[in-house]
């Protein structure tokens, strides 16, 4: 068993780190501690360099113009980009580009000639409409907005929430009702634009999340062709949960590059800050809090990047990539919180990012499914048999 | 549920009401006497002493002009500061006449 990273990788992981502290880092001087945009000017002269780099669209498929990079790799890369104030929710303030959403390449040749490639060349922005005020864990059940059959058209009536960007958007996927009687199997998969009447963002939810936030998206008596049913009429919920588990992955990814600055950060503290006449590394309790961060940290990092290498292989991955979500995002929080207690007063401050990481990583531990959630697909695997 | 607007008294900009602001974090609008909306602000994470610096910079630069403000404390003064420009838009079609940020930048409300 060869946990070494290849010679490839290695360059790549330098190279990204790199990046990191010379371009991303530097500029976070200026920019407000919550901020998660960068001038358009440096953002601009950024993407260049990952143009030119080969790294820019990490996350688009080869064959639609994206540079191939494996999803170990992949996950290396996360762990690397996330390793500054906005990096985990913001990684790189989005210099190495989007993928736009991944249903998307599923879609027939003319929804791709209006949707996936205008994403692609930057000119329309998309959002995920999945989750409604009755239920985000469970959409087979709690989806009630409704899609009914109109000549060739079809009449949505309904609404979402959590939903990010859904104001700034061109269109976006919702994802309603078609069937009443057939549980999972009776939910479309919609492709709606956000001009159409009958569409409209309501209000802005604020969260934790201070740099971003949520939507509460509305549909009345909303017209849509036949021709923007993304897949199958029924097909929705596989459409949803599609590629869901492999998303797990660079999720968690994240949340340990957060977790291994906060460490950096809590060693080099401990090593200079002086109480009662030594330095805080001398002390058990500040020594056992940086042993627990480094245990959290191993042991994520190593089933995360389990998950990514089982993915990689083409072996089923679904229960480790829950198992690396769910330990990532745990033992992430742990580490940010044991951090801020060595760093005492300056901790809570927002001279450092360790606050902003505390917040956001909270949320970690519900996005992307919930941790219990995870749980529940771990059990099923576990104990056997289908969970109802 | 609609979009929060920030619809607290009025009061005047000059240095007495800008002595008793909180050093907090948060978000503030100008009006002119006509209670026009001029500006709308925030302060963050880099302001010295959170509202009340960034009102006092406010009040020099309004050069004896007669305007008025509110302002509310938050931490989401980034999220709240766009809700609030996203607001003025919706009813509006544009934006307050002394903000600089492109209005394409914003997201889009549809209020009620």
């Amino acid at each position: 068993m060869d946990f070494e990273l290849s010679d490839e990788q290695k360059l790549i992981v330098e190279t990204i780190r790199q990046f990191v502290q010379e371009e991303i880092v530097p500029l976070e001087v200026n920019l407000d501690p919550d901020a998660s945009e960068l001038e358009a000017e440096d953002r601009e002269r950024l993407v260049a360099k990952t143009r030119a780099m080969g790294f820019y669209g990490l996350d688009i498929p080869e064959e639609f113009g994206g540079p191939g990079i494996d999803i170990v790799t992949r996950t290396l890369m996360a762990m690397e980009m996330a390793q500054h104030r906005a990096g985990l929710y913001a990684p790189c303030y989005g210099v190495f580009g989007g993928a736009g959403l991944a249903q998307l390449y599923e879609a027939n040749d003319d929804q791709k000639e209006r949707y996936l490639y205008p994403v692609l060349r930057g000119e329309k922005r998309g959002f995920f409409g999945l989750t409604e005020p009755s239920g985000g864990s469970d959409p087979a059940r709690a989806i009630q907005t409704s899609a009914v059959r109109d000549g060739d058209d079809w009449i949505l009536n309904g609404e979402k929430t959590f939903i990010s960007g859904a104001d700034r958007a061109q269109f976006g996927l919702i994802f309603a009702r078609t069937d009443p009687e057939k549980g999972r199997k009776g939910i479309t998969c919609f492709i709606v634009d956000t001009d159409a009447p009958g569409f409209r963002v309501r209000r802005v939810i604020h969260t934790l999340r201070s740099s971003h936030y949520a939507t509460e998206i509305e549909m009345k008596d909303l017209r849509i062709p036949s021709a923007n049913v993304l897949g199958e009429v029924g097909g929705g919920f596989a459409i949803a949960t599609d590629r869901v588990s492999r998303q797990r992955i660079p999720y968690a990814a994240g949340c340990i590059g957060v977790a291994i600055k906060a460490q950096e950060m809590a060693i080099e503290w401990a090593r200079m800050r002086k109480t009662f006449g030594d330095v805080l590394a001398v002390r058990q309790s500040i020594q056992w809090m940086i042993v627990d961060n480094e245990i959290d940290i191993r042991t994520s990092r190593a089933l995360t990047l389990a998950a990514a290498d089982k993915a990689h292989r083409g072996l089923p991955f679904r229960t480790d990539a829950a198992m690396a979500k769910l330990v990532a995002t745990e033992a992430s929080g742990r580490v940010v919180d044991r951090s801020m207690q060595i760093h005492g007063g300056y901790g809570m401050t927002k001279d450092l990012p360790l606050e902003r990481w505390y917040r956001e990583l909270r949320i970690r531990r519900i996005g992307e499914g919930p941790n219990e959630i995870q749980r529940l697909i771990i059990a099923r695997d576990i104990i056997g048999g289908a969970f109802h | 549920m609609s979009s929060i607007r920030l619809e607290k008294p009025w009061k005047p900009l000059n240095a007495t009401e800008v002595d008793g602001l909180p050093g907090q974090l948060g978000v503030y609008q100008i009006a002119d006497d006509h209670e026009e909306i001029v500006f709308i602000g925030f302060a963050g994470g880099h302001s010295q002493f959170g509202l009340r610096s960034e009102l006092a910079q406010r009040l020099e630069a309004a050069e004896g002009a007669n305007h008025l403000f509110r302002c509310e404390v938050t931490m989401q003064y980034l999220t709240r500061h766009q809700e609030l420009l996203m607001i003025f838009l919706a009813d509006h079609g544009r934006l307050p006449i002394e903000n600089k940020e492109q209005p394409s930048s914003l997201g889009r409300l549809r209020l009620a």
